[in-house]
């Protein structure tokens, strides 16, 4: 193949590393990123895409490895070296982009306001003047003197982009740009980049949505437990195989003995998660393990939610153990039997504070307590329990919880779970940030009280639901995709499932040029 | 791919080992640090009193000790109370003015309104009841924040309790609005909880206020440490959502604290009105910053780094201790306030530096 002078990659990364203490989130990712072009980055929620633009942006430094851009060697020490010497980032949180109090021609000025580029004193006639030479340039039409609070998330990040624009980049990060936009401001988006690569500049777009892969994307490159796992530039684009190489399925030899399923526990009917999405239903069992999986944003969680009393579904009904169930609350939820181990442990489940034991205890306290007054000896004996039936690294129960390793904290948060009787058990997300023993002690654990209740699995990885169910269920568009049993699974057929329907490109939108 | 030409650590261990515990060896100079956080200011307060022993004449008479708890009293009533809101991640400003309100009010409803002691105590544990949910209101269903919420409440308060005397001090034989004289006075009953002293080893020791604060320090404590409601509101306050989706009612366990602190607030009004035997407009106007200052001193006892009513005990005490070693010393009275402040930047600095240093 021949590469022309024009085709050299604008930015270049090998054998970058990265840890945090024992946890090794690059394991060595070499990538090339050529101009005038848009490289979708996919990668499942923990593969390490973060890290890998905090990296390129300046937050944190690598262990090893190392990046050129434009050819010359680059090791930014602040995010304000990365601009300086070439690559902004628009950041996931659109709000941690702009000030919102400010007016949008401040905030379009803002990094040279801050950077020390402008004189002590504050000429709003002379900022209005260069912010709207910046805004002509992006073809931004807004008021600019409007406060941004006042402005649409698309335009706030159009602000963002703009300014960023202004520094003549020679590579934009963009980190999941879309995942707080409507359809038409995500267009608008779309119309931008257009209009950026047509421009000459690289562009490295993190998204684990479809359909704005499907949109935009000129290559594709998945990254799996801080590994490349793949790399697609042949037209048309392969994207079934950038989803099997982003959610993988090593095929990870567990053999999955399913036992009859038991009565059924809860039944949905009709069930419709948001306004607009295709009803469904399904039944789930005792006895059953089910993994339900599928991308982010497809409406996994929400489900949860609606069965843990957190949200209430558009339409629908749900049983529980033949009865009507609609729980107002989560209290309410678990006074039905219905457990939720929550995903993102850290800011849903842990209590800092607290040690081993009261967390584990903590849904439960009325069970430990008589007349209020929680009876330790009784939380102690449980919690002893559950520390030898999940096999939980501690020196006692009395350990501060963040004294643990990730993976031993999730045993904590799912034995909280695990420590009463329940009809339905739900888990968001069990495995994530675990390491691979503490996944495998923690499907085990789950496959072995399965007989006694219900079990959902949320897990966006397809080798997590391979490895501890007896049925997956695939999500999409905040319904029901496919339902299997775990045994001679059809893999593409569920990654077809996983990447959803037909592709959003719709003809007749015109890109400008 | 790998390591060829490059600088860095060796190449990545497997996933899946799990060293089953992070961070700390210790080594000696940690196991000191430790202990300096842990016992650090209990053994400033034990160093101090040594000090005022052999400094000050007079110091170890069991009446300069009462002397100190009788003047932390209802500071440390109050700060007990706001220690319930700071466990549940909320702070409470208007307790000073909840006190002084709820010192006109018992005034007012037994000289104007002619009532007795139990009415009088009754409308002021009503008055800080109300104030707390209000309070709680704000913060959980307004969604003001609960520093400005609280603020409001405490200009509201300062404002309103002046409006029935026209802005006078509420005194027995009053001339009132309306030009007529009042005709109650403060009940023998209310004022012998502001003055009234037990016997203890000597005669006319124990000051019951001393005794409010004794049970109620060991109520907030019972129930902060060792019943399920107290274990819920320290988990709200450490992770609010975690609460939550634990099924915890986080809203009524929040709008519960401030009423608690409200309650607490209007019983050192109550204590206040029973000292002074009168509703004097002037009084409690310390008692906000020296009862927040005793709660966040409270979070550098024992290494707590966290609000608890053991502490703030101690950390009234402390104050109380080195203000009347100070003034036995014959230090100006008005030097005072900057020595409250020093301690109290030097606790926070225990708490939060050293104590998260010790963490990492």
């Amino acid at each position: 193949m021949a590469e022309a002078a024009a085709e050299q990659p604008a930015f270049t990364i090998s054998g970058l590393q990265k840890s945090f203490g024992a946890n090794w989130v690059l394991r060595g990712i070499d990538l090339a990123i050529p101009a005038r072009a848009v490289t979708v980055l996919m990668g499942a929620n923990g593969a390490g895409k973060s890290t890998l633009v905090k990296i390129a942006a300046g937050l944190h430094g690598p262990d090893a490895g190392e990046m050129r851009l434009a050819g010359q060697p680059y090791r930014p020490g602040s995010p304000a070296e990365a601009i300086e010497a070439g690559i902004v980032v628009v950041h996931q949180a659109i709000n941690d982009g702009v000030a919102p109090d400010l007016d949008v021609a401040s905030n379009l000025m803002l990094d040279r306001l801050a950077g020390g580029q402008e004189p002590i004193l504050f000429n709003p006639r002379r900022i209005r003047r260069k912010a709207k030479a910046i805004a002509d340039l992006m073809g931004l039409e807004m008021d600019l003197s409007a406060p941004v609070r006042r402005l649409s998330l698309a335009d706030r990040q159009m602000v963002a982009i703009a300014r960023a624009m202004a520094r003549d980049p020679k590579l934009l990060i963009l980190d999941e740009p879309t995942s707080s936009l409507s359809d038409t401001e995500a267009r608008r988006l779309f119309a931008l980049v257009d209009r950026l690569r047509a421009q000459g500049v690289a562009v490295l777009y993190i998204s684990h949505r479809m359909s704005d892969i499907r949109r935009i994307a000129d290559r594709i490159i998945t990254l799996r437990d801080g590994r490349i796992t793949g790399m697609f530039r042949d037209r048309p684009l392969d994207y079934e195989g950038a989803v099997n190489a982003m959610l993988g399925h090593g095929l990870t030899d567990v053999d999955i003995q399913s036992p009859p399923p038991g009565d059924p526990v809860l039944q949905v009917a009709d069930l419709q998660l948001v306004p607009g999405a295709r009803p469904f239903s399904l039944t789930l069992r005792r006895n059953e393990v089910t993994a339900l999986t599928g991308l982010v944003g497809t409406g996994k969680t929400a489900f949860a939610e609606v069965l843990f009393g957190l949200r209430r579904p558009h339409a629908g009904s749900l049983l529980l153990d033949g009865r009507p169930y609609a729980p107002a609350t989560p209290g309410a939820a678990i006074e039905a039997g219905v457990f939720l181990s929550a995903k993102d442990r850290a800011s849903n489940a842990v209590v800092p504070q607290y040690d081993l034991m009261r967390n584990l205890t903590l849904p439960f306290l009325p069970r430990f307590s008589s007349a209020g007054v929680v009876r330790r000896g009784r939380e102690r004996n449980v919690a002893q329990d559950q520390i030898a039936a999940l096999n939980i690294v501690c020196q006692s129960e009395r350990d501060g919880i963040l004294t643990l390793s990730g993976g031993n904290q999730q045993k904590v948060m799912v034995a909280r779970w695990l420590s009463q009787p329940s009809r339905l058990l739900i888990l968001d997300e069990p495995f994530q940030g675990v390491d691979i023993g503490a996944r495998r002690d923690l499907g085990a654990k789950l496959r072995e009280t399965a007989s006694d209740h219900a079990t959902l699995v949320l897990c966006a990885e397809l080798d997590e639901a391979l490895e501890v169910a007896d049925r997956i269920l695939v999500m999409a568009e905040h319904s029901l995709a496919g339902d299997h049993p775990n045994r001679e699974v059809d893999l593409d057929l569920i990654l077809s499932q996983v990447a959803g329907g037909a592709p959003l490109a719709v003809p007749g939108w015109a890109v400008p040029a | 791919m790998g390591g060829a030409g490059m600088s860095g650590p060796v190449a990545p261990p497997p996933a899946g080992e799990d060293r089953g515990r992070v961070g700390g060896s210790s080594s000696r100079g940690d196991t000191a640090t430790r202990l300096a956080i842990r016992y650090g200011f209990l053994v400033l307060l034990a160093g101090l009193v040594v000090f005022f022993m052999a400094a000050a004449e007079g110091f170890t008479s069991v009446f300069s000790a009462v002397f100190i708890f009788q003047s932390v009293a209802i500071t440390a009533i109050l700060a007990l109370g706001v220690t319930a809101t700071l466990v549940v991640g909320g702070f409470d400003l208007s307790i000073g003015a909840v006190a002084t309100s709820s010192m006109m009010a018992s005034a007012y409803a037994m000289v104007v309104w002619n009532l007795g002691a139990v009415e009088a105590v009754l409308v002021c544990l009503l008055l800080g009841l109300v104030v707390g949910l209000i309070n709680g209101m704000l913060v959980v269903y307004t969604r003001i924040p609960d520093l400005l919420a609280t603020l409001g409440m405490m200009f509201v308060l300062i404002g309103l309790q002046r409006i029935p005397t026209e802005g006078r001090s509420i005194a027995a034989g009053m001339t009132l609005p309306d030009g007529s004289t009042a005709e109650g006075t403060f009940s023998a009953a209310f004022m012998a909880i502001g003055r009234h002293r037990f016997d203890l080893v000597e005669k006319n020791v124990l000051p019951v206020s001393v005794l409010f604060m004794l049970a109620m320090g060991f109520l907030i404590w019972f129930f902060l440490e060792y019943t399920r409601y107290g274990r819920v509101m320290y988990a709200i306050g450490s992770n609010e959502r975690a609460a939550a989706l634990a099924g915890a009612p986080v809203r009524r366990y929040k709008i519960a604290a401030y009423m608690i602190s409200g309650v607490f607030a209007s019983v050192g009004g109550i204590l206040l009105a029973a000292r002074l035997g009168r509703g004097d407009i002037a009084s409690g106007n310390n008692l906000l910053l020296d009862s927040v200052a005793a709660a966040l001193i409270g979070f550098a006892v024992l290494g707590a780094a966290k609000p608890n009513a053991f502490g703030t005990a101690i950390g009234a005490l402390f104050v109380g201790v080195l203000l009347q070693g100070l003034t036995m010393l014959n230090v100006p009275y008005y030097t005072q306030d900057f020595v409250k402040g020093a301690v109290l930047v030097l606790a926070l600095i225990f708490t939060f530096t050293l104590s998260h240093r010790q963490d990492r």
